[in-house]
């Protein structure tokens, strides 16, 4: 569990990134903090391993303070993904995997054995483990930054805008990859993202920030999208601007959803199924309309966040 | 021509390449000045700039102090420290290591500044020391222009060693200085022949050097690195 009590943070410069920020983030859970750039999200997600030291307040991580915690000794025990992967050019992607725990004091030798399992586990063949970084693609090299952040087997991850750089397709892939790793790894993880469907894809819990570092609104992606606190929170969420009311429009060629502002956001899971909700208003002869027909709807917009209630 | 075919004669004469004045004598003299030039003012200016580097402080001290080292002339600071200590090897040692500074340093301190500052804040955030992230991130990223700092150092020594002989008994100046006293033009082109020839010779020796410091992965990300282009073209 990590706890943030009134933590504020003013830069050098006089701009204040943090105000009084208090916070619980649950453990084996994830927490995903989304806002504008200069909401402070970065500034908050970096004082978790001191790499930034707030000003006044206090964190405390399963009830340690973290300010009384040597700042080396405390990164090496939370997993740190970053924007760009952050991997060490000059070195093989094994051995930037294997860099943390090597500093730590694990043998070379086992260290590289358990790195190897962990591209297994973050889906990597193993044949890259003695390529370079700049020889992998964008979304591998993300992949060996998710390896590196386990690599200690921490029970926190910190994961800052760790996709926002992949294409969209491998951003989804990546995107399910940590669904399936958090299914099975429990880690507590704090992800940073400027996208709000990404946070409601990722996160337990969901954190809205304003400029300054101010809450707006923290929920479930349910709480938030059913419940929107204010308008700011609405209209980041595109509730107001309709982007979340979808109702299902009849069409020769099946059934779509569409959004208030007349997009197509995507199709009914299960096809055209008279049973739902404007099925009555279905032709007979298209209740058999293939599925195939309502593919490409199937991946624009955001069905999955704009109709599963979850 | 004539100067240029006495000289040729003069290089190849046997009686020259015998007692104390021996060419080969003052080829390895000049050269173990150059060296011991070169690691004086590399133990002053390596830390140096990678305390600049690292830390990004004290930056804009050492580019105006570098500068005006640089503006000093050699011989003028070659006499002033001789008059105040006297003949030998002392001055032109000193005066010679003033003038490898400003390279070095340069060298040192933008190979740190080169860097990516993500793969650095990464390092940190992964939990390196300070200590660590020099050692094992940022020296072996920055050597490359380390090695062209002391590449372009070596030139400037190896061909200003050459003012050592105005007031020592070393190198190959001792040729160019004798020449020309005895207004024997074919020593002095001789000499300065082999001064270029060991210029080249060192230059040479520090491109492959630059080139063996790129480290692997960075050579390798490379368009220009053939085996690169063989790897991606083999996927």
């Amino acid at each position: 569990m990590i706890e943030f009590h009134s933590v504020t943070k003013r830069f050098p410069d006089g701009t204040v990134a943090v105000d009084g920020f208090s916070l619980v983030l649950p453990s084996r859970k994830t927490t995903v903090l989304v806002g504008t750039s200069g909401s402070g999200k970065t500034t908050l997600l970096r004082m978790i391993n001191r790499m930034v030291d707030p000003t006044s307040g206090s964190i405390e991580i399963d009830g340690a303070d973290i300010g009384t915690l040597e700042p080396v000794k405390l990164r090496r025990g939370i997993g740190y993904v970053m924007q760009n992967s952050g991997l060490l050019p000059h070195r093989k992607v094994i051995d930037n995997v294997a860099t943390v725990p090597m500093l730590s004091g694990i043998p070379k030798k086992r260290a590289r054995t358990e790195a190897l399992q962990l591209l297994d586990t973050v889906g990597l063949d193993r044949s890259l483990a003695n390529r370079y970084p700049s020889q992998l693609s964008g979304g591998q090299q993300q992949r060996v930054g998710v390896a590196r952040g386990l690599a200690v087997n921490p029970n926190i991850l910190l994961m800052d805008e760790p996709f926002g750089a992949v294409d969209p397709i491998v951003r989804a892939e990546l995107q399910q990859e940590l669904l399936r790793l958090q299914r099975e790894l429990g880690k507590t993880v704090v992800f940073v993202t400027h996208d709000i469907d990404e946070a409601f894809l990722l996160g337990d819990q969901v954190v809205i920030l304003r400029t300054g570092g101010l809450i707006a609104q923290v929920g479930s992606p349910a709480e938030i999208l059913a419940n929107p606190a204010d308008d700011f929170v609405a209209t980041f969420v595109g509730a107001d601007r309709g982007k979340r009311v979808l109702h299902l429009e009849s069409h020769s060629d099946g059934d779509v959803l569409v959004d208030a502002d007349g997009r197509l956001a995507g199709v009914l899971a299960g096809g055209t199924s008279p049973s739902a909700a404007a099925g009555a208003k279905a032709a007979p002869e298209e209740k058999a309309a293939p599925e195939v027909k309502a593919g490409p709807f199937a991946g624009s917009g955001a069905p999955a966040q704009g109709g599963d209630p979850r | 021509m004539n100067f240029f075919a006495d000289a040729v004669a003069w290089l190849f004469d046997p009686t020259n390449y015998v007692g104390s004045n021996a060419i080969g004598i003052r080829v390895l003299e000049h050269l173990g000045f150059t060296l011991l030039t070169l690691v004086f003012a590399s133990v002053i200016a390596i830390p140096l700039g990678f305390f600049i580097g690292h830390t990004g402080r004290g930056r804009g001290l050492a580019v105006g102090t570098a500068g005006a080292f640089r503006s000093i002339p050699t011989l003028g600071l070659l006499t002033l420290v001789a008059l105040s200590v006297g003949i030998g090897l002392t001055a032109p040692y000193a005066a010679l290591t003033v003038l490898a500074i400003p390279p070095i340093l340069a060298g040192a301190y933008t190979g740190f500044e080169a860097i990516d500052r993500a793969t650095i804040d990464a390092a940190r955030a992964v939990g390196m020391s300070e200590g660590q992230i020099v050692r094992k991130v940022e020296l072996p990223l920055s050597l490359p222009l380390l090695m062209g700092g002391l590449r372009s150092a070596t030139l400037q020594i190896v061909a200003t060693a050459t003012l050592a002989a105005y007031v020592a008994d070393i190198g190959l100046g001792r040729f160019l200085f004798t020449g020309l006293k005895n207004l024997d033009y074919a020593q002095m082109l001789g000499g300065s022949i082999l001064v270029i020839l060991l210029a080249l010779l060192l230059e040479g020796i520090f491109t492959v050097l630059q080139k063996l410091v790129v480290p692997r992965g960075v050579a390798a990300g490379r368009p220009t690195d053939i085996w690169a282009g063989f790897t991606k073209l083999a996927r």
